[in-house]
């Protein structure tokens, strides 16, 4: 996907003007917050957790090349193939291998960022391979041929009219000239095109939540169960992930289940946590003939020990999504790339250069919220913050932003200039709103006022007339 | 007591009122407050702008300003929160300077919170006994944990506080956040603003002129009946002073 990320204002301002959207976006917002908060409350060692999980993560990044290559071990050891992918292209080339060999026609795909990430769609299918995707919120974006706007709920954009609308489209065959009004009656027909598929996809591919190097076995949740089908019906199973997703072992895993769950959804515990180890065993009833791991790392091995380190313990929950403000006002698709939100602001740039990822960390107040919801204690405003130094250490910054930085700061270091400066400033403003109290427009202030007056200075500054009051 | 007080640039500029508000609230806990002359700013936009040259030069202007004094006051939770949680980010790979910053993060106080852990509730003097809404900034409740300490001084007026909803947002100031993104910032202030004019609070306060200086604006123009104040002038008596953003006749 090409990145628009440097156009966010644009886009941002497209998405405040779209009612549609706004509607979808308000009612999902509130729903999330309220979720996760009644989760929370009911579990009164949440925070302890929260530490904990913070602490399985760190040890793991701290030793995560021997947790890697006991995962290959114990992978292999149960039957399983894994294939090392340094870039997106690598992964992509690995699956669409492996899918040819399969001798695959369709692939039925379960929702995954990192093959959002990889661009995995287009590869696929600009390789012949028919690609269904089974999880519903990624189904029906791909009918509408849109990218997911959120890590969990990829249509989440989307309003029930829109969907219904789509499906109409998309469906009109005899047979499935259901109404469509009512979710229940959405979900049954999307259960009933999806089943098909299931049926005759040759090659399933999954993400993963998390990877057990105890165990060499994979773990995803859904809520739809469409991951389950995606990896048992096929012949092939391929599970796509990225290297921090390794955990030591079980118990680790259920302790970062038990905070994802609520975290995300407000969920205890997902409709479906599933365990995939190895390929079909002989005394299995069912299950794929091969079981492939492609392991991505696309950058992060990077990260590691630098400034971004924080951010590889993110288990892509996405509260901070669900409690940004900013998000909640533009949804995802204006951050212009895959990862939206306060973990998409940090990641993108990482992932497309700063360059181009720039606006994003920028399009934040740091109001703090997403560090306060995010299970894994990411520093998320400090990271955001961090990228802004780069950016203002290598010279990207805009020249009226930094001009006008410097004009500031150069009077901020000089106390005796700066009072004489922001006493003039302050008696001008407040001479020129003679005695409204306020501005509804000013030279250079447009970007105020577009929406909101500007409150005038009450007189002389506190400094003058504290000097005056004869106490200085 | 020797308290020194941080003016912050906001209140200096456009609501010295804030600041006076401020020194008689310290006065009537037997304080004797002190104005450091040599105090601009906290360096913060400099900071938030990935300019960490110059808030470094600044945060040590201000370490040298407010050495020596036992207390440091500020009336903002966010420039609080620069002094108490940034500036030892700011020196973490400087010893010396982190030690300094240490000190005076340890120090220093945001006003409410210095207000009511020396007993300022039993000090006022005046009684304000109409419905009043709470913004907590950001900084306030979430780098420094302050919520309870404004809401013990707004009981101790006779305040009727009320609730409004979702509160835990953001106001969509952030600093140059509002001029850089304006119409996401726009969102966000006119969704706060609604949300207080919905409350039916007679005044909205908060600790935090920057937040108050946005959501004034956009009261104002909503021309909602909201009135506006810093916490300190409400603690100290409104009768005859204009809300932010309203003009002298009022």
């Amino acid at each position: 996907m090409k990145p628009t990320s440097h156009a966010f204002a644009d886009n941002a301002h497209r998405a405040l003007d779209d009612a549609t959207l706004q509607q979808a976006l308000a009612k999902a917002g509130v729903g999330f917050v309220a979720k996760r908060r009644a989760a929370v409350a009911e579990l009164p060692e949440f925070d302890a957790l929260r530490q904990a999980g913070r602490a399985i993560k760190d040890h793991t990044l701290a030793h995560l090349d021997h947790y890697l290559l006991r995962f290959e071990e114990t992978l292999q050891a149960a039957g399983g193939q894994l294939h090392w992918a340094e870039t997106p292209d690598a992964a992509c080339a690995a699956v669409l291998e492996i899918c040819r060999d399969a001798g695959a026609s369709i692939v039925a795909k379960g929702k995954s960022m990192v093959g959002e990430e990889i661009a995995l769609n287009d590869a696929l299918e600009g390789a012949g391979f028919e690609v269904v995707e089974t999880d519903l919120g990624e189904y029906i974006i791909q009918i509408a041929h849109e990218p997911p706007s959120h890590i969990i709920a990829p249509a989440v954009h989307k309003t029930r009219a829109q969907i219904a609308a789509l499906f109409e489209a998309h469906h009109r065959q005899p047979g499935l000239a259901r109404p469509l009004e009512s979710v229940p009656q959405i979900v049954d027909e999307a259960r009933e095109v999806l089943r098909e598929k299931f049926l005759s996809a040759d090659v399933g591919i999954t993400g993963a939540n998390f990877l057990i190097a105890e165990t060499g076995s994979t773990v995803i949740v859904t809520n739809e169960g469409n991951g389950d089908l995606s990896a048992t019906l096929p012949r092939v199973h391929i599970v796509l992930a990225s290297i921090e997703k390794v955990v030591p072992n079980l118990e680790d895993a259920s302790v970062l289940l038990r905070l994802l769950a609520r975290s995300a959804t407000g969920q205890e515990i997902t409709s479906y946590t599933s365990f995939f180890t190895g390929p079909r065993r002989s005394e299995d009833p069912d299950g794929p003939e091969e079981f492939h791991v492609v392991l991505l790392d696309n950058g992060r091995s990077r990260l590691l020990g630098g400034a971004f380190h924080d951010m590889l313990r993110c288990i892509r929950c996405g509260a901070c999504l669900n409690h940004c403000p900013v998000y909640g006002a533009v949804g995802g698709h204006a951050y212009g790339w895959v990862y939206p939100g306060p973990m998409g602001a940090v990641l993108t740039p990482l992932m497309v250069g700063l360059e181009e990822g720039a606006p994003l960390p920028n399009a934040s107040t740091l109001c703090g919220r997403c560090e306060e919801v995010c299970p894994m204690a990411i520093p998320l405003p400090k990271l955001l913050r961090e990228h802004r130094r780069q950016e203002f250490d290598r010279g990207l910054v805009a020249g009226r932003s930094r001009w006008a930085l410097a004009a500031w700061a150069f009077l901020a270091r000089r106390p005796a200039l700066y009072r004489l400066a922001s006493r003039a400033g302050a008696r001008l403003l407040h001479k020129l709103s003679r005695g409204r109290g306020r501005f509804a427009k000013l030279p250079l202030a447009q970007a105020w006022t577009a929406a909101r007056d500007l409150p005038a200075p009450q007189g002389d500054t506190f400094m003058a007339q504290w000097r005056r009051s004869k106490r200085g | 007591m020797r308290v020194a007080l941080f003016v912050t640039c906001l209140v200096d500029l456009f609501r010295p009122g804030v600041g006076f508000a401020a020194v008689r609230l310290l006065e009537r806990l037997g304080a004797e407050v002190v104005v450091p002359p040599e105090q601009t700013c906290c360096g913060q936009p400099a900071y938030n702008s990935g300019d960490f040259a110059n808030a470094r030069a600044i945060a040590r202007q201000v370490l040298d300003a407010f050495d020596g004094y036992a207390h440091v006051v500020v009336p903002s939770g966010s420039c609080a929160g620069m002094l108490v949680r940034h500036y030892p980010e700011l020196f973490r790979d400087e010893p010396e300077t982190l030690a300094r910053a240490e000190a005076l993060a340890a120090r220093t106080r945001e006003l409410s919170a210095f207000l009511a852990e020396h007993g300022s509730a039993d000090t006022l003097d005046v009684r304000f006994a109409g419905r009043v809404a709470m913004h907590d900034s950001c900084s306030a409740r979430r780098e420094l944990g302050i919520g309870a300490a404004p809401r013990a001084l707004l009981d101790a007026l006779g305040a009727a506080r009320v609730e409004f909803e979702d509160a835990e947002a953001c106001c969509g100031f952030g600093g140059t956040f509002c001029v850089k993104y304006p119409d996401v910032s726009a969102r966000m202030v006119s969704d706060k603003a609604h949300a207080v004019t919905a409350s039916g609070a007679d005044v909205l306060v908060s600790g935090d002129l920057g937040c108050l200086l946005n959501i004034a604006g956009r009261l104002k123009r909503m021309d909602s009946p909201v009135r506006v104040y810093h916490l300190a002038e409400l603690l100290v008596g409104i009768d005859g002073v204009p809300g932010i953003g309203d003009g002298d006749t009022r």
